[in-house]
């Protein structure tokens, strides 16, 4: 959730030892309070924080290394480092007992990258399906296990079997005209998509024993190997 | 001498629910277990037949159930085994007679009368199927090789594990090598690939269990009868021995794929 952060925000970054807070440039006194300001705006957010703060160049002495500690404490902030490219910033850091090296700081498991693509919701079911057993779903439905005579699969978009499927699929039941069947060893001809049925004969599929996909072309219902089908986009 | 409690069943009918129970309990007998067994099919009951006690019913299952009698008085003793004994199920009744609670407190008395009760199911998924699984301990799903046994089967099995009662273990009944090898009809690891559960038993097709029947001898009891060495064997199972399956006149290659699968079947 990013809420507004104003312009002048200094940038923050959470690590399993707490926040790491770079602060900008400008005067030691206007800087300060800046962050302050902006603690205070989300002091829910800070209250009882670890916090590392990067204060770049800057030389501080020993009563404003202090001062700061001190004023995060009244707000229930604790300082545990201070980083920073000045020797006798460093210095006085060490002297109040602050760490002041980068490597204080790991990566925390937080930081995974975001998803390269955004996926729509699927229902993931890690058993075989019996007969009798109906499933229905808005979004796409994957089985880790086969899918029994008798047994029937209802889903807005795709279905996956990682398994046999030699029950009824039906894909696209709201309409959608390009969701597909896929399974790892394809024995039914029981099968829909969107408003189309499969043609083929039963006899026809069971004989192979690859992994294929139906999919609709236009309006007609069509099986193919996966590997032929990879090699049409 | 706490009972295990095992029903038979399958979905489907005439499948060799009945005599499978019957020829069970008179292989246990025979091993010196004490077994009761127990027709749970109210309104179309058989198992009296099969076991030839049909002459000797005075009080059945329902009648326990309503308190007109106790359960002793309803036990009939077997005409071979003292410690054989059979409650049939009443004629001129239906399932709605029985609760699954009757036959869970049924279960428990029975609990402290033998080693082993075996519950001979009725057919379908309804009524009479949960009242026969409500008591068990385990549960034998029963099946024929062909392609409509088998769908309900795997039914029945899906139902078995929604009750609770999972996993059941399978009998593969009136099993014909010859229409095997034919290529006629299924074969057993076609059936264990789609079922997927433990293997307690196959019993061959015999047309001695037919005479069996209309004579009330199950055939466990007939020395040379293959289907009687089957049941036998399933009892010994049953026991913890782990008995391997017969020879049934296969060829030796398909023979050595039985077994493995049975080893990995378990039994």
């Amino acid at each position: 959730m990013h809420a507004k952060i104003k312009k002048d925000a200094f940038p923050i970054k959470g690590f399993r030892e707490g926040l790491l807070i770079t602060l900008g440039e400008g005067d030691w006194p206007k800087v300060m309070n800046s962050l302050l300001e902006q603690i205070d705006d989300r002091h829910a957010f800070f209250e009882g924080a670890q916090v590392a703060i990067d204060v770049n160049e800057r030389n501080l002495g020993a009563a404003e290394v202090s001062k700061l500690r001190s004023l995060l404490a009244d707000r229930q902030v604790t300082l545990f480092a201070l980083l920073s490219k000045s020797a006798a910033t460093e210095t006085v850091a060490e002297t109040l007992g602050l760490s002041t090296h980068k490597s204080v700081l790991k990566e925390s498991a937080k930081d995974l990258p975001r998803a390269l693509y955004d996926g729509e919701n699927a229902l993931l079911i890690r058993k075989t399906l019996r007969s009798g057993t109906s499933v229905k779903f808005s979004g796409s439905v994957i089985v880790e296990g086969d899918v029994n005579p008798g047994a029937e699969i209802f889903a807005g978009g795709s279905i996956y079997i990682w398994g046999i499927l030699r029950g009824h699929a039906h894909a696209g039941v709201q309409g959608l005209q390009n969701a597909v069947i896929v399974a790892l060893d394809l024995q039914s001809n029981n099968l829909r998509i969107a408003d189309t049925h499969c043609q083929e004969s039963k006899i026809k599929i069971k004989i192979k024993k690859r992994a294929e996909i139906a999919f609709l072309d236009g309006s007609t219902f069509k099986i193919m190997d996966w590997d032929q089908y990879k090699r049409l986009e | 001498m706490a009972a295990k409690i095992i029903t038979v069943t399958s979905g489907k009918g005439g499948v060799g629910k009945t005599t499978s129970t019957a020829n069970i309990a008179v292989a246990l007998a025979q091993m010196g277990q004490k077994v009761i067994c127990l027709d749970s099919d109210i309104g179309l009951r058989n198992l009296d037949v099969v076991m030839g006690l049909e002459n000797r019913i005075v009080y059945d299952l329902v009648d326990i159930i309503e308190g007109r009698c106790r359960l002793r008085q309803a036990m009939i003793r077997d005409k071979r085994f003292e410690e054989l004994h059979l409650i049939p199920a009443a004629q001129t009744r239906d399932k709605s007679a029985l609760s699954p609670s009757d036959m869970v407190k049924l279960g428990e008395e029975l609990k402290e009368e033998a080693d082993w009760v075996i519950i001979d199911s009725p057919a379908g998924i309804e009524r009479g199927f949960r009242n026969a699984i409500a008591p068990a301990d385990e549960v034998i799903v029963v099946t024929n090789p062909d392609v409509s046994a088998v769908r309900d089967a795997d039914r029945i099995i899906g139902l078995v594990e929604a009750e609770q009662k999972g996993p059941a273990r399978l009998l593969i009944n009136r099993l014909n090598p010859g229409m095997i090898q034919r290529g006629d009809m299924l074969d057993a690891q076609d059936i264990l690939d789609l079922l997927a559960i433990k293997l307690i038993g196959i019993v061959p097709e015999d047309e001695q269990v037919i005479v069996s029947t209309n004579t009330g001898k199950p055939v466990a009891l007939e020395e040379k009868s293959k289907a009687g060495q089957a049941f036998r064997n399933i009892a010994r199972r049953l026991m913890g021995d782990e008995v391997p399956l017969m020879d049934l006149d296969f060829k030796e290659d398909f023979m050595y794929k039985l077994s493995r699968l049975f080893k990995s079947g378990g039994g």
